[in-house]
């Protein structure tokens, strides 16, 4: 008898370890992805991956990584999770190592670790500041390989639009849009996994590839897949503005010895490397002495905002501070950190070993995402999500190198769950689900080329990462969210009234993009009114309104389930499991 | 003052079977633009510097900072990335045509999964035993690490396959990028188990003997 067929949509690192797991285990497996799967976004991940190997002899212990990722989330995370991949890690990194990446190595040939941030341990694994590059490809080789043994089919080029429900509720297959003929299509699965990524494009620029749409995850929301701490955007602290995109600067340069500051005078017109020492205000170092420029990432972006907008220390007035690398020697920093100073270099023009960086905090990662439990899948059966795009393994706020970690943990246990749920499931009765799936999917395209509109689709887009940006990223006020939501709403009445520029039957990229709009609103609907609802301080979500962290009332994870309704959706909390570590004060100064 | 604008010609081509057109764009100048958020600004309001209504443009492009390879095109006559062009680099008009060797899908849409092809044929894997805990992998000196980081750095943009003369549908060489991963698999304590396959592979037809030394890929 044949195995299960499994279909995993997104080719990043949860994804391609989902499709090993599934292919070493003898199932088949349907791989789905808007891009070749070699330029999936999880290319982007520069600084490493954790794993508490304590190969310094530092004493480090992979319960030592499972608190600092509870306390670095604020206490938001589901405990047990967490636990089982801080204690995975080490030999996931062993894989890796098997598997060819070319992580940086001690004189020895054993692997080099560096210290990120919210640790006091070097724990990170690195390849050069190209470590997401470097473990995709290799998953990717691997895949390449089950694929030329016949264990793989790929889809590349096709877009998911949504799952098929049967009549019961239960997941039996997909429905993808082929970008290039724009051919709708239904494929039949006993299960899939979902590893389609982070959200960014819903703030407009931010980190992420322009592919981070969360279109899939936001259509699976929208059939009755529970969404899980939307509100938990986590905006990193040091990126390069730019007209298209805020282009990361990896922790790692701090991890290096990156040191932050501005000019103690407020427009010094001084030559940068002419201000002395004494001049420069350090500010991460002097508020935080114990972790200095390597507090967590929710820290650090609010202490650049507060040096920026309250003591208005911008450089030259504007929202900028300096990233300041130019006392670390050549042949290091280009050993180390190259790739990322590279980028600086070929996007700003500037050699950023000579001169200090320029840089601003910038939407990076969605800590919230699709609601899974233990076993990866969400509340409809056969429905299963790995990666960013589910929320279970970084509480409120996401610790530098432990995304790489959970892609990769995620995705392993998502395979052979997948695998388990598709052995012991039933027969679909009829079709499954599929024709009825198919004339809605069709439908929703017929009635996008038959609009007549006036409204353009891409400006639309500009106008909700606009808002989204202003009311819900570092700072946020409940006036502010409601205007936000109460904007999207407006959007979502001005997407009746959209004109497709394209109607085009070939490789129409608007059209694509026009319905992962419609998904992209629905989705920042959860964002906003989360964020809204939640009324205390936790990691990246910071309320001066309510500065504290209430526990009594918020210690739970925020459940959102649409409705279709024009309020939105309905939200539920739900405990958190904290059966290992007792919530304490989560404070990274002198003091803890 | 009129804001400062730059100045595009793009080649359109609706599908393969069309015929290829060019239209001109003025685009609003803004600091630090590159040819990438030109084409976006195109996208929000498609319309030619005559004035004539026209459809958003049709390319690659993910992550807008050159490590994904998607958005190779020819610039100014030039394989490159999208994404790095700085237009302020850039002589204008700024001439945007898709990549020549490739078939083409949509203006500057290429299909260039035959780079994926040839990686499955020249194996360029690690073949390792399973994915369950076998302990850590061979040592790897600094030295040996340094080597072979440059050539997995490789982001199959196929830049170096389209300026080299030998990469066409005669010869069917395989080009540079293929080459490389051969030679950084091969270098590996385990994956050097299949170097003989590899080998065998790349002196098939199309196979290194095609390639002419014109070092036009050590350029790009």
């Amino acid at each position: 008898m044949a195995g299960p067929k499994i279909i995993v949509v997104g080719g990043g690192l949860a994804g391609l370890a989902a499709v090993i797991r599934i292919a070493e285990a003898g199932g088949a497996v349907d791989l789905f992805s808007i891009v070749p799967v070699k330029r999936s976004h999880s290319v982007c991940a520069q600084g490493g991956i954790n794993a508490a190997k304590n190969l310094k002899g530092e004493g480090d212990t992979t319960w030592k990584h499972f608190d600092d990722t509870i306390y670095g989330g604020d206490f938001l995370a589901n405990q047990t999770p967490v636990k089982l991949m801080c204690e995975a890690a080490p030999a996931i990194i062993d894989l890796l190592d098997r598997m060819g990446v070319t992580f940086n190595r001690t004189p020895e040939g054993l692997l080099d670790f560096r210290r990120f941030g919210g640790t006091l341990y070097n724990r990170t694994a690195f390849a050069g500041a190209t470590t997401g590059q470097q473990l995709l490809y290799a998953l990717d080789e691997q895949v390449r390989r089950h694929e030329s043994e016949g264990k793989v089919r790929k889809f590349e080029g096709w877009e998911f639009l949504s799952a098929v429900l049967d009549s019961k509720g239960v997941a039996r297959g997909i429905t993808a849009l082929d970008l290039r003929t724009m051919e709708l299509r239904g494929f039949p699965a006993d299960a899939i996994i979902l590893a389609t990524g982070g959200i960014g494009a819903i703030f407009g620029k931010s980190t992420n590839s322009v592919i981070c749409t969360g279109s899939a995850q936001s259509a699976v929301f929208q059939q009755g897949v529970t969404y899980a701490n939307g509100e938990f955007i986590q905006v990193h602290p040091t990126c390069i503005p730019g007209e298209d995109k805020l282009r990361l600067m990896s922790e790692s340069a701090r991890g290096e010895g990156g040191r932050v500051w501005v000019p103690r005078t407020a427009g010094d017109k001084r030559p940068v490397k002419q201000i002395p020492a004494a001049e420069r205000f350090y500010f991460l170092e002097e508020w935080y002495p114990k972790y200095g420029n390597l507090v967590p990432r929710d820290i650090a972006t609010r202490a650049i905002h507060k040096v920026v907008y309250e003591e208005g220390l911008g450089i030259d007035g504007k929202p900028m501070v300096y990233l300041d690398l130019t006392h670390i020697d050549r042949a290091t920093l280009d050993r180390k950190l190259e790739g990322i100073l590279d980028i600086y270099q070929k996007f700003v023009g500037v050699d950023p070993r000579d001169v200090p960086m320029k840089i601003f905090p910038g939407v990076h990662y969605t800590m919230g995402g699709l609601w899974v439990d233990f076993n990866q899948m969400t509340n409809i059966p056969g429905i299963f999500a790995a990666g960013e795009c589910e929320y279970q393994y970084h509480g409120a706020n996401r610790l530098g190198a432990n995304s790489l970690l959970s892609c990769i943990y995620g995705g392993f246990i998502s395979g052979p769950n997948a695998m388990n749920y598709a052995r012991s499931l039933s027969a679909a009765e009829g079709d499954g689900g599929h024709a009825a799936e198919l004339v809605r999917q069709a439908e929703i395209n017929a009635r996008l080329l038959n609009s007549n509109g006036t409204e353009n689709p891409f400006k639309l887009w500009r106008e909700l990462g606009e808002i989204m940006t202003q009311y819900a990223t570092v700072i946020r006020y409940n006036n502010g969210l409601q205007k936000a939501d109460e904007k999207i709403v407006e959007l979502l009445d001005r997407y009746k009234n959209v004109n497709l520029s394209d109607k085009s039957p070939w490789a129409n990229t608007s059209f694509a993009f026009t319905r992962q709009l419609k998904n992209m609103l629905e989705l920042a609907r959860v964002i906003a009114q989360g964020a809204r609802l939640r009324d205390e301080s936790r990691g990246a979500h910071y309320k001066p309104e309510f500065p504290e962290r209430n526990d009594e009332q918020f210690l739970k994870t925020t459940l959102a389930s649409f409705t279709g309704s024009p309020e939105g959706p309905r939200f539920a909390y739900e405990d958190v499991d904290t059966q290992f570590i007792q919530p304490r004060r989560r404070s990274y100064d002198a003091a803890s | 003052m009129p804001p400062k604008t730059v100045s595009f010609e793009i080649k359109r081509q609706a599908n393969p079977d069309a015929p290829a057109v060019w239209e001109s764009f003025e685009i609003t100048w803004r600091p630090g633009m590159n040819v990438t958020s030109a084409l976006m600004e195109i996208a929000g309001n498609p319309v030619t510097a005559h004035g004539c209504q026209t459809t958003p443009i049709t390319y690659d492009s993910c992550c807008l900072e050159e490590i994904c390879g998607s958005c190779a095109m020819r610039i100014n006559g030039r394989a490159r990335m999208a994404c790095s062009s700085l237009v302020d680099n850039l002589e204008q008009p700024i001439r945007v045509e898709p990549l020549s060797k490739f078939p083409l899908v949509r203006d500057l849409q290429v299909d260039r999964s035959v780079l994926f092809e040839n990686l499955k044929a020249v194996k360029a894997w690690i073949p390792i035993d399973g994915t369950y805990d076998l302990g850590a992998g061979p040592r790897i000196t600094p030295q040996e690490q340094e080597a072979s980081y440059p050539l997995s750095n490789c982001i199959s943009c196929t830049c170096c396959m389209e300026v080299c003369p030998q990469f066409n549908e005669e010869t069917g060489f395989v080009g540079a990028a293929t080459i490389a991963q051969v030679k950084l698999f091969n270098s590996h304590p385990t994956g050097k188990v299949l170097a003989e396959e590899r080998l065998r592979a790349l002196v098939g037809d199309g196979g290194i003997q095609e390639c002419g030394f014109a070092q036009n890929c050590v350029e790009v």
